[in-house]
């Protein structure tokens, strides 16, 4: 097998601390075809007696030559996620292919009014998708709801600042699910929030990243709020072990 | 084999389990969908086999239930990596189903309430090989999991087992379904992991 899907063999630049249990992993992948916001990459390791297991993760940043970024959730118990950000070095090999998924991307060419959500982890495909966006010129509203269990899983907040700060049609909310009373901070389940705020629903593009449960309550949500199917782009995925 | 991945030695390896390359093992259900869950009551659910020569063959929910069953233990494998083994599903076998079903097709393109469409060749229908399953574990199908009825198909990869199935199209010319047409494997067969095209 050659070409787009032909395992290569990355190396770790750089793991970067995101909260208590999430790390950025920063990789050099020779060759590497680009993607598009919102696909993911499969990784593969190997032990010395040959076993071997995947596992997919979601790229977190728009291509930049041949660097990617992939953000992972340590699982405790785990038999990946934990070698992957407690284990791995930088200047280790990894073995990636990809990109894959060609349904929860966005293109440039969709000029439309973009509803983001992310819960958790899910902010990754969501910021990948954000940042493409906003770097293209895209005119319309852009809004975000990230949803967490409480300040301490919060990341990348400054990012999110920043791009607010320098483009006049992005908006984020911060919504907290077990946290109550921190400032400045909605309180609630995240597809509540975006119930209360959604108004107009003509030509909304939708993208809805993180746990099931989240991307399950908010895709009945935008269903029941008259968002047609092709309008709705839901990424729920697991923490991978 | 890929290179070692230095300082990896995984989960020990259970005695007798034999997954297909690249899966690990899940004892929890995961449930991954594309978009909204599709509710529907089962008076309001049908069923119908259409030829390539525009026969029509329906079933409401009344006459699935009068339809003979079997209680299948299967193991599933997702392109998201999961294997769960030795689940306990209640369903009509594709063979009652296609029992009066006149074709020369070779395809079958899958229709499911909510628009998701998935592709297979008619034969990975047939012979014992897919039922339409209504109850799993015991209890009815829950809507998460594609109730009130879903296919399924275990020796393919979990996304040819529509949830919420409500038809199957027979055709001459294989036509891509939803993942198939965003670059997942046209066949799916988890043990020679056809994940991708090209795979």
């Amino acid at each position: 097998l050659t070409g787009r899907l032909a395992w290569r063999v990355a190396t770790l630049v750089e793991s970067r601390a995101e909260t208590a249990a999430a790390r950025t992993l920063v990789l050099d992948v020779p060759d590497w075809p680009g993607h598009l916001a919102g696909q993911h990459a499969d990784i593969r390791l190997t032990a010395p007696d040959g076993y071997s297991t995947q596992r997919s993760y979601s790229l977190a940043a728009p291509p930049d030559g041949d660097r990617l970024e992939l953000t992972v959730q340590r699982v405790p118990d785990g038999e990946v996620s934990p070698y992957l950000t407690d284990v791995l070095s930088p200047g280790d090999p990894l073995e990636i292919r990809g990109p894959v998924g060609g349904w929860f991307v966005w293109r440039a060419a969709d000029p439309d009014p973009v509803l983001l959500v992310a819960g958790g982890s899910g902010l990754a495909p969501i910021e990948s998708i954000l940042r493409a966006l906003l770097d293209s010129g895209h005119g319309d509203r852009v809004m975000l709801y990230f949803g967490v269990r409480s300040e301490r899983d919060l990341y990348h907040e400054p990012l999110l600042r920043d791009l607010a700060s320098r483009h006049a049609n992005f908006s984020y909310h911060v919504v907290l699910s077990e946290q109550k009373g921190a400032r400045g901070r909605r309180y609630g389940l995240v597809h509540e929030a975006v119930d209360a705020d959604l108004e107009e629903v003509e030509g909304l593009m939708s993208y809805l990243a993180g746990p099931p449960v989240m991307v399950e309550a908010t895709t009945a949500l935008l269903a029941a709020r008259g968002l047609a199917p092709r309008q709705i782009h839901a990424d729920a995925f697991y923490n991978q072990t | 084999m890929g290179i070692v991945s230095p300082g990896f030695h995984g989960r020990s390896r259970a005695a007798g389990v034999k997954l297909p390359p690249g899966q690990y093992l899940v004892e929890d259900f995961p449930v991954l969908s594309a978009g909204p869950t599709p509710r529907i009551a089962q008076q309001d659910w049908a069923f119908v086999i259409a030829t390539e020569s525009g026969q029509r063959h329906q079933w409401s929910w009344p006459e699935l239930m009068a339809l003979p069953s079997e209680q299948p233990t299967v193991d599933l494998h997702c392109v998201t990596k999961w294997s769960k083994l030795g689940t306990d599903w209640q369903g009509v076998s594709l063979d009652v189903l296609f029992e009066d079903v006149e074709t020369a097709a070779d395809f079958a393109l899958v229709h499911s309430y909510g628009g998701y469409t998935t592709n297979l060749p008619l034969e990975d229908l047939l012979d014992g090989k897919a039922w339409i399953a209504y109850r799993y574990d015991g209890d009815d199908l829950a809507p998460e999991h594609g109730g009130p009825a879903r296919l399924l198909v275990p020796h393919l990869y979990l996304w040819k087992s529509a949830k919420w199935v409500r038809g199957i199209q027979l055709t001459e010319q294989d036509e891509p379904g939803f993942w198939e047409s965003a670059g997942y494997h046209d066949y799916g067969d988890p043990w020679r992991e056809q994940r991708y095209q090209g795979d």
